[in-house]
């Protein structure tokens, strides 16, 4: 996760249970679309990445609804439409990595998912 | 530069091999090419005339690709016969009164049915069996015919006997000699054989001399005719074949002064040139070394021989063929290797018989015992690749040679011929002209699969005979490059689909989670997880979306609905049969009225409705159940639809109520989850108005039952389907249905469709067959209970969805807002809405400030 930003930025999102474990949900702040995903589960912390919902290879907003999973150690979210997969930490895609999608800062507090866009 | 004139006479198989030949060399252009063919229609496949009477049409049986003469630049003049050649002048004269010039002539003119001199014979109800012509003919007398008569009891007598029993006749075999297939096979062979054709229902009449055909003597009660033999007995019957062998078309031969041989056929050398060099004859109409070679393989052999000289290369020879055959007689696999009667001076035989299975094997060795001279294999004949082999290489038998063709017991293996042993020319598929040489080359070009090496080399692409043996040796030569063939999932599992399938059920596993935890690594990803989710559907059939199988879904399965290009969602409600009561239409007129969706027929006779967004998706649903619908699994590797013609409800032409048992199919197998989608189809009558043939299961109704066929395929690679198994009845149908969808289910790879699973599958269709209706992995039960499982646990997913609160919390665009997606635009097309494109998304966007509230 990012460094965090003051604390005025952190905007509350949904609840952690709000997101089904290994899954993302997509969230509008400030106009922004972000795709938030929870990995992890049962027997790990649950681990909380933010990246931009917008894939760029189908201009539509999509990400949040990609399949979760990890290639060659990275964890990955594979966009739904033409299968690209983009890095959950870095928002760069492993089929190109001159494409990536903007990260975003996310944490968990007291239960709530935020972020600071 | 002036062309060489190359004029073909014939457009058979082998005349059309030819053709190909010349055009596959890339000399085409070096010839200006006329071909006479006095048949209506160009190159067909006349191996498989019989198909013809299990609903293959002509068109099926076509050998020409495309426009392969307008592309080749060959002229071609049907309907019109050579009646002359004038060598001095070098042209040809034809029926219709052309003079056709050539440089070289290639006489392909093939064989004419014998026809005993029987008095009687030409009577209205007797046929040979030849051509289409000669089919559609008998197909009109059959129609009207209860009994049917085939003289000769040769390869192509059963081949018609099987046609008549197609018609559904009383079908007997007349035959003169004291046996069946008297060249092919011996006395062993031949009562294994007979007894296995009678069980079939055909009558078998033996030593028989017909004398003469005469009226019948209840005149259309006991039959139209009668058959007086030379022993005094009789048979009544309607119409009659003769099959008695062929003869050399020979006639034009005599004319132009080219030799012939004393019991016909035009003489050639080894380069197949007649006496006038520049005239070549090839296939039945050819006699080389006084032999006529009847069967299809050597004539493709000479084909090649005379493109090869046509084209430069003069090295290449015809020296003779081997005669070996494998074929399937009335669904009776029978084989004949070499010397099948053990006539070489000093040779021993093996023999095996199985009376109860009714099998017969025998192998003829030389005195020494370490070579293989011949064989015959009857009711069994897998052994046909391996024992060919041996013979034509002069490969050493095994100490014990026996055992080449005794049962296997339980955990012994058959010797198996040393691939290495295999010379590089020996060749593995005869129909094709395939060596070891090619096939291995294929295989280092990159082919690594069977079906990537019949595509590349046409091996085991004709009769299939060679399929088995391709296997072995692709499996070998991979193994002896080193290649680990990988049929690893992903990185995540070391498995192919096939295996996790069997980990998951063996292991009684019911989660993802187990599954890595037991056999895998890492997380898992796009690849592994909605193939786990479809292995743990097909067998447990658990909701979908069950909380431990949610993050498994591709998003199809996960909002139950079909992802389109700009995000949004289609849904189709299933429309069973595609039939649909008009309340059912106004109903979904409605709902997408009200939701402004795009309506759109589907090709599965469904109406799709484009355009929802997530969080609309249940609201839809929810007014689409009130109206009776429920999901149609258009989202899902799953059953889609079983497509129906309007069948013999309504129709004129129909026998059979196709929509009826379309109905009763789609209910059977809905919600079905698969490697790849399945579409079914049934037709109501062999107008096969459903398309049938183009689903991965078809069903096409006959006057007395159903004809099931699989493998088909439209789309990208469109695959005409196999007759699986013809004139079922509905249970029977239904049962190989269910084991054929179970059994694909469990070894097809994932997102392997039926049509590429059949292509690779070890065994082709013969093998599915055994598997299918003779049980012969003794599984036919278990996967049977199986599809039970799976029919008696549906549930409407959508229904279970739109009552579940957990389940219908996930479908929101935000999970913060109840704001809708900005970037979803639509425009107007033709009264309904389309997606805008990206330039109006951009203008649209862009004029207007998009002013969104945030719920924090």
């Amino acid at each position: 996760m990012k460094t965090s930003p003051a604390a005025a930025q952190w905007i509350d999102i949904c609840a952690l249970d709000d997101i089904v474990p290994d899954t993302g949900v997509a969230a509008l702040v400030n106009g922004v679309q972000i795709a938030i995903f929870r990995v992890g589960g049962s027997d790990a912390p649950d681990a909380l990445y933010a990246i931009g919902n917008f894939d760029p290879f189908s201009d539509a907003n999509v990400i949040a609804r990609g399949i979760v999973g990890d290639l060659g150690g990275e964890l990955v979210v594979a966009s739904p439409v033409y299968k690209q997969h983009f890095s959950l930490k870095t928002g760069i895609c492993l089929e190109d990595a001159e494409v990536s999608v903007p990260t975003y800062a996310v944490r968990l507090c007291d239960g709530i998912v935020q972020v600071a866009p | 530069m002036d062309k060489t004139k190359l004029v073909v006479i014939g457009n058979g198989m082998v005349g059309h091999k030819l053709l190909e030949a010349v055009v596959a060399s890339g000399a085409a252009a070096q010839f200006s090419i006329t071909v006479l063919c006095e048949e209506p229609r160009p190159a067909y496949d006349r191996v498989h005339l019989s198909e013809f009477f299990a609903g293959k049409s002509a068109e099926d049986l076509s050998l020409v690709q495309g426009n392969f003469f307008d592309d080749n630049g060959i002229h071609l003049h049907l309907k019109d016969k050579a009646v002359g050649i004038d060598r001095a002048a070098k042209t040809v004269k034809t029926a219709a009164g052309a003079e056709i010039p050539y440089d070289k002539l290639v006489l392909a003119t093939g064989s004419y049915p014998f026809v005993p001199p029987v008095p009687g014979k030409d009577r209205e109800g007797c046929f040979v069996y030849r051509t289409i012509e000669d089919l559609e003919a008998m197909t009109a007398w059959g129609k009207k015919s209860k009994v049917g008569v085939v003289v000769g009891g040769g390869l192509l007598g059963l081949e018609c006997a099987k046609a008549l029993k197609d018609m559904n006749l009383q079908t007997h075999v007349v035959e003169f000699a004291p046996r069946l297939m008297t060249v092919q096979v011996d006395d062993g062979g031949g009562r294994v054989l007979r007894k296995k054709i009678e069980e079939l229902g055909v009558i078998v009449h033996t030593q028989k001399n017909t004398l003469e055909i005469v009226d019948g003597p209840g005149m259309g009660v006991a039959g139209r005719y009668a058959m007086k033999f030379a022993d005094g007995s009789q048979l009544e019957t309607d119409m009659i074949v003769f099959s008695a062998g062929i003869r050399p078309r020979d006639e034009l031969a005599p004319l132009a002064g080219l030799n012939r041989g004393e019991r016909g056929g035009i003489a050639v050398d080894e380069f197949c040139r007649t006496n006038d060099p520049d005239i070549y004859a090839i296939g039945e109409c050819a006699l080389y070394q006084g032999r006529i070679y009847g069967l299809v393989a050597p004539g493709y052999q000479m084909a090649q021989v005379v493109a090869d000289q046509l084209t430069g290369k003069t090295e290449s020879t015809f020296r003779g063929a081997d005669m070996s055959t494998k074929l399937k007689l009335l669904g009776v696999d029978v084989a004949s290797i070499g010397d099948a009667q053990g006539s070489t001076k000093g040779a021993l035989s093996y023999s095996f018989v199985d009376e109860r299975k009714q099998i017969y094997k025998k192998l003829v060795v030389d005195a020494s015992g370490k070579l293989l001279l011949g064989a015959v294999l009857v009711g069994e004949a897998e052994e046909y690749g391996t024992l060919l082999q041996m013979m034509l290489n002069g490969m050493s038998l095994p100490d014990a040679p026996e055992m080449l063709i005794l049962p296997i017991s339980e955990g012994t293996a058959r010797p198996q011929m040393g691939l290495d042993a295999l010379p590089a020319g020996a060749q593995i598929c005869s129909c094709n002209n395939v060596s070891k040489g090619a096939i291995c080359a294929a295989i280092d070009e990159g082919c690594t699969t069977l079906g990537a090496l019949k595509k590349s080399t046409k091996a085991a692409t004709s009769c299939g005979g060679c399929g088995p043996l391709v296997t072995q040796i692709l499996k070998h030569e991979l193994k002896a490059r080193g290649v680990a063939v990988s049929n690893a999932l992903c990185e995540h599992f070391a498995y192919s689909r096939q295996e996790l399938f069997h980990l998951v059920k063996l292991g009684g596993i019911k989660t993802f989670d187990e599954l890595l935890e037991k056999h895998g690594k890492g997380h898992g990803c796009d690849i592994c997880k909605p193939t786990t989710a479809s292995i743990l559907a097909s067998i447990y059939n658990e909701h979908v979306l069950k909380p431990k199988h949610a993050k498994l879904q591709d998003t199809n399965d996960y909002y139950l609905a079909n992802l389109q290009k700009n995000g949004t969602y289609s849904i189709i409600p299933r429309v069973t049969g595609g039939e649909i009561t008009p309340d059912g239409l106004i109903a979904i007129g409605a709902i997408a009225k009200k939701y402004g969706l795009y309506t759109k027929i589907t090709g599965g006779q469904r109406i799709d409705m484009f355009g929802a967004q997530v969080h609309e998706l249940p609201l839809i649903w929810r007014e689409l159940i009130d109206a009776g619908f429920e999901s149609g699994h258009a989202y899902g590797k799953s059953l889609r639809t079983v497509k129906s013609c309007v069948g013999s409800t309504w129709c004129r032409y129909g026998v059979q109520d196709s929509v009826s048992l379309a109905i009763e199919i789609e209910n059977r197998y809905r919600g079905v989850r698969s490697p790849h989608k399945m579409k079914l189809a049934v037709s109501g009558c062999t107008r096969e108005c459903a398309e049938a043939q183009s689903k991965d299961f078809g069903v096409i109704a006959t006057e007395h039952g159903w004809n099931l066929y699989v493998a088909g395929n439209g789309g990208m690679k469109p695959r005409h389907a196999d007759l699986f198994a013809g004139d079922l009845d509905h249970d029977t149908l239904i049962k190989y249905i269910d084991r054929l969808m179970m059994f694909y289910i469990r070894t097809a790879d994932r997102l392997q469709r039926t049509s590429v699973w059949l292509e690779n599958l070890e065994g082709g269709i013969d093998y599915l067959r055994k598997v299918v209706v003779e049980d012969s992995l003794g599984i036919g039960a278990e996967l049977e209970a199986d599809m039970r499982l799976l029919i008696d646990t549906y549930e409407c997913e959508w229904k279970k969805a739109i009552n579940d609160p957990a389940v219908l919390k996930r479908f929101r665009t935000f999970v913060n807002s109840n704001e809708v997606d900005p970037n979803v635009l639509f425009v107007e097309e033709r009264g309904q809405i389309r997606p805008a494109n990206e330039e109006e998304r951009k203008s649209r966007l862009g004029s207007i400030p998009v002013v969104t509230e945030s719920s924090h």
